[in-house]
């Protein structure tokens, strides 16, 4: 019984021929990724592999997810009144910048009108949760809950409470992977808050350092100063915290100096991130507002339900952001 | 075996599910690159046992899955999985004779090779990763070996009544 199992599976790796097999599918492997290292033709067949994945994110993510939940709903009352009294006291912290902040926002979308410079872009935001699943082993790569489902989109802006965490790399359907801007592929624009001095902040490999590589050696930039996005690259919006400059080596020798940076958000704990859309900025010869009640009216309606149902403390935040800047 | 191929797999399928659950399980970031290759483990031993049925055609689909899983170029893993199995189906009968301690060592080849096909492709594609990243799963995943190999001759016993 065995030997002739036995036999039969021994002729059987041989049937069409197994170096010829191996030929073909190595040469179409190469092929797609050749193709899918030049563009993204090869998306729809990554979408189609991926429903098949998600179900193994959720599978894996469940004890996770199950286990936080278990500590949300046990949470003593003691605990849930201490922490209610520190999110109000927060609330209203923030509400008291953010009064002053509409204030320099009218002033500066006033000077902007002056100057006749391009009204600044709006944005809107989403909170996405991070699956506890873990990605490639050989970037920094992290998997929101979100996908195109949710209107996520390749290249879409990631940022924390603190400060940015990267860019959407791959969107799937209702998951999708984040390329973190610690990764030593990625180079993000930035400028110092300070001054303006503009920059590329480059990711290392490591959690909690940025390099500056293009900084000659007599740069205006000291330990402390904030780098904030510029927005030059079109991915990121402008404004946004993305490092503190940790340390500054001037070698005399060397055209550039050595500039390190400590990236603003805890990229390597986060848990829940928000997702960026950047609405359409007008030129400023269209009156400003005609078009925006029909672009903005459903987008509106639509992520305040949404975020809505997320969080609340991320809503009051976005939505006043939103309405700020469409009634001025 | 062809009766055995319409209700006797599942446990095969069951197994290669749970190592694709475990190539995407959260681990902590010390512990990360040190995760062994449990695809590649479980597909070298179901292909050294059933080299008819899981050849490298069956490689060559997961290794597409586990790119869309882990976000690598499509038809990276997939070429590594192709070659790796390749070498397992080509040899598969001298790897039965081979005592554990032997299979082992061959073990730790077939891992170092994969790596490698995946070094080379990262290289081509300008993906530069630490080295540890890739002998980490290596010398992790020949440490399991002995374990995984005992796991899944025990599910070995039910394919085959």
């Amino acid at each position: 019984m065995a030997a002739a199992e036995s036999k039969k599976q021994h002729r059987s790796p041989y049937s069409p021929a197994l170096g010829l097999r191996l030929l073909l599918l190595a040469g179409l492997s190469i092929l797609i990724q050749y193709i899918d290292h030049r563009d993204n033709h090869l998306d729809a067949v990554r979408k189609a592999i991926g429903a098949t994945v998600y179900p193994l994110r959720v599978v894996v993510d469940a004890p996770v997810s199950a286990w936080r939940w278990l500590g949300d709903t046990t949470a003593s009352r003691n605990q849930l009144q201490l922490d209610n009294s520190r999110l109000n006291t927060e609330r209203l912290m923030t509400q008291a910048r953010l009064q002053r902040y509409s204030a320099l926002e009218a002033e500066n979308a006033r000077l902007r009108d002056m100057l006749e410079a391009r009204t600044r872009v709006r944005e809107r935001v989403r909170v996405a949760e991070i699956m506890s699943v873990s990605a490639n082993p050989f970037r920094h790569v992290l998997v929101v809950d979100k996908g195109t489902n949710a209107g996520v989109f390749d290249g879409q802006a990631i940022v924390d409470a603190n400060g940015v965490v990267g860019q959407v790399i791959e969107a799937g359907v209702a998951s999708s992977q984040c390329l973190l801007i610690s990764d030593p592929g990625h180079d993000l624009p930035v400028e110092v808050n300070r001054n303006g001095l503009r920059t590329i902040a480059r990711g290392t490999g490591n959690f909690d350092q940025l390099d500056l590589p293009f900084l000659p050696n007599n740069a205006d930039i000291e330990p402390g100063d904030l780098l904030v996005t510029s927005g030059l690259g079109g991915v990121f919006p402008s404004g946004y915290p993305v490092a503190v400059v940790d340390t500054v080596t001037r070698l005399p020798q060397e055209p550039f100096a050595l500039v390190t940076a400590r990236p603003s958000a805890a990229l390597n704990q986060v848990r829940e991130v928000m997702l960026i859309w950047a609405d359409e900025d007008e030129e400023p010869e269209i009156p400003i507002s005609e078009p925006e009640p029909e672009a903005n009216q459903p987008v509106d309606s639509e992520t305040g339900s949404d975020t809505g149902d997320l969080t609340d403390e991320s809503t009051p935040e976005t939505g006043d952001e939103t309405e700020g800047e469409t009634s001025e | 075996m062809s009766d055995a191929r319409a209700n006797g797999q599942t446990p095969i399928i069951i197994s290669l599910v749970v190592s694709l659950m475990l190539a995407i399980a959260p681990a902590p970031d010390w512990a990360e690159p040190f995760r062994p290759d449990w695809v590649t483990l479980t597909l070298i031993y179901w292909s050294m046992t059933f080299p008819g049925n899981y050849s490298v055609g069956v490689a060559w689909i997961i290794g597409l899955i586990v790119d869309v899983a882990q976000g690598t170029l499509l038809g990276q893993h997939a070429l590594a999985f192709t070659i790796v199995i390749y070498v397992t189906v080509k040899f598969h009968l001298q790897l039965r004779q081979f005592p554990i301690l032997q299979l082992t060592a061959t073990v730790f080849a077939l891992l170092a090779l994969y790596q490698f096909v995946l070094f080379w492709i990262n290289g081509v594609a300008g993906v530069n990763a630490p080295v540890v990243a890739y002998w980490g799963p290596v010398l992790s995943g020949t440490l399991v070996w002995p374990l995984v190999s005992i796991i899944l001759a025990g599910l070995r016993q039910r394919v085959r009544r």
